[in-house]
């Protein structure tokens, strides 16, 4: 059976992902226990929020030094949303430079001021690198996008969708063991399930 | 690109939908965890979720509704009514709620939409606007429309996305439950002013009124209740109009 752990460090949204997760046939458990994690066959870092927030609470439940062991281990690990941005170096969130847990190299920068920000609703994403986690899913698939920061990573071949809002940003990146995104599978419908069973796929075939 | 969304709202008294006109005479419109499934299913791009009487009767909200609702939807869930604190935002977050609208709590302690947008991000603080219009413009309304603040709508809106909110979800008291058309003139007032997301509520009563409100205001999404609880139209014959006439849609 598969071990998933959601990483619970007081994001809202758990229950959401929780239920995707169940919906797609794996049973996850939530937890902010070191051993718990690092003994799970994959890892949901979920998140809703600022990029301050979230660090000083990873920071202080005292979990970015597993969730990095977890990350060095090759085990599958997915990134949602916050949990996108909470990869990359540093986010420009809240004014300041805010430091994050720097797997992915690059920078999470605000939007454009002449756009309505929150970017928030369905957008559509553009594929340009094929991947598991994609089984199944196709240019201009609609998902649920609600964010005011975007990853801009320096290494572009991290990215395997880009979505149009004002510019290109991308949407979805994959790097090494690591899957992220940044709009909500979770709520976005059947199509958004997808990506959990896919992400759920490619656990079981690393195991 | 991102679409206009289309949005099922519900108006929730004592575990059911119900529905009046201009905020009075409300009637059943049935089982809002049963609605909120059929919506879902057939296209709602969000579900709204307000339980109008929690401000009139002071109670907080039912949080077992909020997360039966959100275990058969997989769309965002937007809920509201009964936010006087920065916990009550927390468990309705955690039961399952995607935003918290926040409206009378809001206009008594203006902090607590800046305490709602530090702690939990504004994408998830809406700050609900009721506005019946005036001789000077629009006055802003608590207590489920039943008092009088004496602000101005359109100045309460700008104040509350300076003060965090990330969405504002306006009703026209005027225009609701009349299914005669959006009041676009007030949406239009504060779609100039704010650079935040903004929900159209109150008046939407055939598929015209919504094209006729995102073409003369741009608003980013429209909230949709009488006119769904009845089956009317469905959301589908809504959607499938709006695409047609050319407006950027999630069909």
């Amino acid at each position: 059976m598969l071990k998933i752990a959601i990483i619970d460090y007081e994001a809202g949204n758990i229950r959401n992902v929780y239920n995707a997760l169940l919906n797609s046939g794996v049973t996850p458990i939530v937890s902010d226990d070191r051993k718990d994690l690092l003994t799970s066959d994959a890892i949901v870092l979920p998140g809703v929020g600022a990029a301050k927030d979230t660090m000083q609470h990873l920071k202080n439940k005292k979990l970015i030094e597993p969730i990095n062991e977890f990350v060095n281990s090759g085990k599958p690990f997915l990134g949602i949303c916050m949990g996108l941005q909470a990869l990359f170096d540093y986010s420009f969130e809240g004014g300041g430079k805010q430091d994050c847990l720097g797997i992915i190299h690059g920078n999470v920068n605000k939007f454009d001021n002449s756009l309505v920000v929150p970017h928030m609703g369905w957008n559509t994403i553009n594929i340009v690198k094929e991947s598991p986690l994609l089984n199944g899913i196709t240019d201009n698939d609609y998902f649920y996008f609600v964010h005011s920061f975007y990853p801009d990573p320096i290494d572009k071949s991290v990215i395997l969708a880009t979505t149009k809002y004002g510019k290109e940003f991308a949407s979805i990146v994959e790097y090494k063991n690591i899957f992220a995104t940044q709009f909500h599978p979770e709520k976005s419908g059947n199509i958004g399930l997808k990506i959990y069973e896919n992400f759920i796929n490619i656990v079981k075939n690393n195991k | 690109m991102l679409t206009k969304r289309i949005i099922a709202c519900f108006d929730v008294k004592n575990g059911r939908v119900v529905k009046g006109i201009s905020f009075k005479d409300l009637v059943d419109a049935g089982n809002p965890v049963e609605l909120a499934e059929k919506y879902c299913n057939e296209g709602a791009d969000e579900i709204v979720f307000l339980d109008i009487t929690a401000s009139t009767e002071n109670r907080s909200s039912v949080y077992d509704l909020i997360s039966t609702t959100a275990d058969k939807i997989n769309v965002p869930l937007t809920v509201g009514g009964g936010v006087r604190s920065a916990d009550d935002i927390y468990k309705m977050l955690r039961s399952g709620a995607d935003k918290v609208s926040i409206n009378t709590a809001a206009i008594k302690n203006k902090n607590l939409i800046q305490i709602s947008a530090s702690k939990f991000g504004s994408q998830c603080t809406v700050v609900a606007i009721d506005a019946k219009k005036n001789d000077f413009g629009w006055e802003v309304f608590s207590h489920g429309g039943n008092h009088p603040t004496g602000l101005d709508a359109i100045n309460w809106a700008e104040e509350a996305v300076r003060s965090g909110a990330g969405e504002l979800l306006i009703t026209s008291m005027d225009a609701d439950g009349k299914q005669s058309g959006y009041d676009n003139e007030l949406l239009s007032a504060i779609k100039k002013r704010v650079n935040v997301p903004i929900i159209a509520s109150g008046g939407g009563g055939k598929p015209e009124h919504l094209l006729d409100t995102i073409t003369k205001t741009d608003v980013d999404a429209l909230l949709l209740a009488s006119i769904l609880h009845f089956d009317t139209f469905t959301i589908i014959q809504i959607k499938n109009f709006l695409k047609q006439n050319g407006v950027n849609i999630r069909i």
